[in-house]
């Protein structure tokens, strides 16, 4: 199972560079996506598979009776997907504005931080 | 969207979205649940009111924007944390106590609060994220 | 519910039982403070008027907290509180350290000296949309990853402060912000998530997240080859977020896009968070991982200096030719990993506490002058001096300060790094950090003389009539010139602070017992 996962993870992070090589802004987003995904997937691969019984413990004991689930990989799996999901929003919201404002979704074209004729500085007083 | 079917049916369904997420929120502490998921439940409970009824109802039920809602929930939240002070125990420390009331026992705790907090720090966001984009769709 | 008390649970088997004092809220107090005040600040987010002057009193008490910790810490040693009271390593826990206390320190005060520009320059409509509690999210992040002692949590604060800054660096949504949030944005959730693949390859190798536990398990060597791997990608991340050499492209091409207090809080404290926890991991959690790389580290370190000081000497835009300077100080704090002693680490620690301050002042220097000047272009600015003598004299400390001249403080982490890089016969690193230094100072001078002493260029009835520039403009530019000329004739509190640190970096068993007492 750990064998196929990983397979799994690796063609994910394949696929998300691939997109996240591209010039098109939603490409860029869409790798994003996958790139979360795939960590999530990875983590929870790392985590190990035990068994899907709830990690709860019975009223009378101190330790679980028997064998349970790792919950730690799902509380920091939780806690990444909130943050890769707020950030997918912003990011397309961001996008979708400059696409709008600067009218391209080309990133080779979004030249207005780094204008493309920048002046070299003045060479004499 | 805007059928009769569903508009006359959505305020229903918000309501019993609502009633549930405060349901899982409250057994959250012992049992699957908590005020994450609660508080998404509440979220996706108030997009469908907006789908079927459009954003302003949604907004004027709210009473509050989105926003303080969530940052309502961050104040509560922190706070539930630095209540733990006044028990020489550490940040985030959980405290419990039980009420009294109309013969019924009450546990109380800090993790409850925090949970609160939580609730109402996802349901101000996602509602917030939610109404902007069906805003932006209804232009 | 777990009050019907069916048994009696023994907590002190999970929790930590003995109680604390108030003091102990010191560790928790600098990240607590901010997030409260900004769900305050968002609460009252119409009564704008509150805003600037809540969120400067909540820094004076971040401050005032963090100054404690650092006393605290330089007394007693580490210093630790489990959230939740769960013990370590199974709890999240904040563990703080000289190095730690010192940087928080001085976010607070840069924080501090930032809002107050801020509050000259930000309109009503930022004021609304929440630019106070984007900053004090962001303080909060980047005390959290500077105070905690857990691995996953770093991430997480990661995360506060890099969403807190696409805040800071997008709002006003100009055309040239979206674009250059866009690409800030990009490259640094790349580097986030290769921290983050990182930490669930640690966890799942080591099978822990709290770095003195990571500590122990790395000393006693049953960890394996992965080590190798994850810490190629650790390294990687953190170098991105530093914004050293083959990845520094994204800091020229965003920073400058936004409102110049924004861009000198970034400035100051981003890059150095990346650098913090390449310090923090590679020395004191995994000194294996430090020993392998440092050629590596300081190829880097060389590389980034010089194409630093290039890039300043090519930009015309001196907003973002600062950020080739923040580029080129990145260098020299490489250095001192590259190079790995108590020593040369100290004057890296040095070197970015020096940094920290003086590149928050270069980039509000270059604010006020950009302002004043209403052009940022080295062609159209001009007459400077005439119109401002206070700016010029505060404008030349931080240039000399920048450049790394007597008699203020950046001379004295160089000439550390120096000494230590001599020690080591890395020759070439010498000769680049002090090419690095004259180059900077010819730049830095280029500013400096077209901005202030030639006469103004453009005709004055194309030039609308130069505004007066406020108080709250001119003080925070002349509070680091004087913080830093302090610094520089009186040396020794900070740089027996850093060596401090990078005693407590070395000395792992010390950080380690004040974790896990038992382990």
């Amino acid at each position: 199972m750990e064998t196929a996962l990983s397979i799994v993870v690796g063609l994910l992070f394949a696929s998300a560079v691939y997109l996240m090589l591209s010039l098109h802004t939603i490409r860029i987003l869409l790798g994003v996506v996958l790139l979360g995904n795939s960590v999530n997937l990875l983590i929870f691969t790392a985590g190990r598979f035990r068994s899907d019984v709830p990690p709860i413990i019975p009223i009378d004991s101190y330790v679980p009776t028997t064998d349970v689930a790792n919950p730690l990989p799902q509380a920091l799996i939780l806690t990444a997907i909130v943050i890769s999901f707020s950030f997918f929003v912003f990011l397309l919201v961001l996008a979708y504005r400059a696409y709008q404002d600067l009218g391209t979704d080309d990133s080779d074209k979004m030249r207005l931080a780094e204008p493309v004729g920048d002046d070299t500085p003045p060479q004499g007083y | 969207m805007r059928t009769v079917i569903f508009r006359t049916v959505a305020p229903f369904l918000t309501a019993l979205m609502i009633i549930f997420s405060i349901f899982i929120l409250l057994r959250g502490h012992n049992e699957p649940g908590g005020g994450f998921i609660g508080g998404l439940i509440a979220a996706s409970a108030n997009a469908v009111y907006g789908i079927a009824c459009g954003v302003s109802p949604v907004r004027r039920s709210l009473k509050f924007h989105p926003m303080t809602i969530a940052a309502a929930g961050l104040f509560i939240a922190t706070l539930a944390g630095m209540a733990s002070i006044f028990a020489q125990a550490g940040f985030l420390t959980g405290l419990w106590t039980t009420v009294n009331l109309f013969g019924q026992t009450i546990d109380l705790s800090t993790t409850l609060f925090f949970d609160i907090g939580v609730y109402l720090v996802v349901l101000g966001t996602f509602s917030s994220i939610g109404l902007a984009l069906e805003e932006r769709e209804m232009e | 519910m777990a009050a019907t008390g069916v048994t009696k649970v023994d907590r002190s088997l999970a929790m930590v039982t003995e109680a604390l004092g108030a003091w102990d809220w010191l560790v928790i107090a600098p990240v607590a403070l901010p997030l409260l005040g900004a769900a305050a600040l968002l609460l009252i987010r119409k009564r704008i008027a509150w805003h600037a002057p809540a969120s400067i009193a909540i820094m004076l008490l971040m401050l005032a907290a963090d100054v404690g910790l650092l006393i605290r810490v330089w007394n007693e040693g580490p210093v630790h509180m489990a959230m939740g009271s769960w013990l370590p390593p199974f709890g999240i826990i904040f563990a703080v350290d000289t190095l730690g206390a010192v940087f928080a320190t001085i976010t607070a005060f840069i924080g501090l000296v930032c809002a107050v520009y801020a509050t000259a320059e930000i309109d009503t409509t930022e004021y609304r949309y929440g630019y106070f509690t984007f900053y004090l999210l962001m303080l909060a992040g980047v005390t959290g990853a500077f105070l905690t002692g857990d691995v996953f949590n770093l991430y997480v604060w990661f995360e506060v402060l890099l969403i807190s800054s696409f805040g800071l660096l997008a709002l006003g949504s100009n055309p040239i912000q979206l674009d250059g949030t866009f690409k800030y944005a990009i490259l640094n959730l790349v580097a986030t998530t290769l921290f983050l693949i990182t930490v669930g390859l640690i966890y799942g190798i080591a099978g822990t997240l709290n770095m003195a536990d990571l500590a122990i398990k790395a000393r006693s060597g049953d960890l394996g080859a992965p080590v190798m791997s994850f810490g190629v990608l650790l390294t990687f991340a953190f170098l991105m977020k530093a914004a050293a050499f083959p990845l520094n492209a994204w800091l020229p091409a965003s920073y400058h896009v936004t409102r110049s207090a924004s861009s000198a809080l970034f400035a100051a404290l981003l890059t150095k968070v990346g650098v913090y926890a390449l310090l923090r991991t590679l020395v004191l959690v995994f000194p294996e991982l430090g020993e392998t790389f440092a050629p590596v580290l300081l190829i880097v370190a060389n590389s980034t200096m010089i194409a630093g000081a290039l890039g300043l000497l090519a930009s015309n835009d001196i907003r973002r030719m600062v950020g080739w300077a923040v580029i080129s100080g990145i260098g020299v704090i490489l250095v001192g990993l590259g190079l790995g002693e108590a020593a040369a680490l100290s004057g890296a620690i040095a070197y970015a506490i020096h940094s920290m301050v003086v590149m928050a002042g270069l980039y509000l220097l270059a604010g006020a002058m950009s302002w004043l000047a209403g052009t940022d272009s080295l062609f159209k600015m001009g007459g400077l001096a005439v119109h401002s003598p206070a700016l010029l004299l505060c404008g030349l400390g931080i240039v000399l300060a920048t450049a790394g001249l007597p008699p203020f403080s950046g001379l004295w982490p160089k000439a550390i790094l120096v000494e230590a890089a001599l020690s080591k016969a890395a020759y070439v690193t010498v000769g680049i950090i002090l090419v690095n230094g004259l180059l900077t100072t010819i730049a830095l001078g280029r500013m400096f003389a077209f901005g202030f002493w030639r006469a103004a260029q453009m005709e004055r009835s194309e030039l609308a009539p130069f505004p007066l520039l406020s108080k709250s403009r001119i003080v925070p530019v002349a509070t680091i010139a004087i913080v830093s000329l302090a610094g520089g004739l009186y040396p020794e509190p900070w740089l027996a602070a850093s060596r401090q640190a990078a005693a407590g970096l070395l000395d792992a068993a010390t950080y380690i017992n004040a974790v896990l007492p038992e382990g």
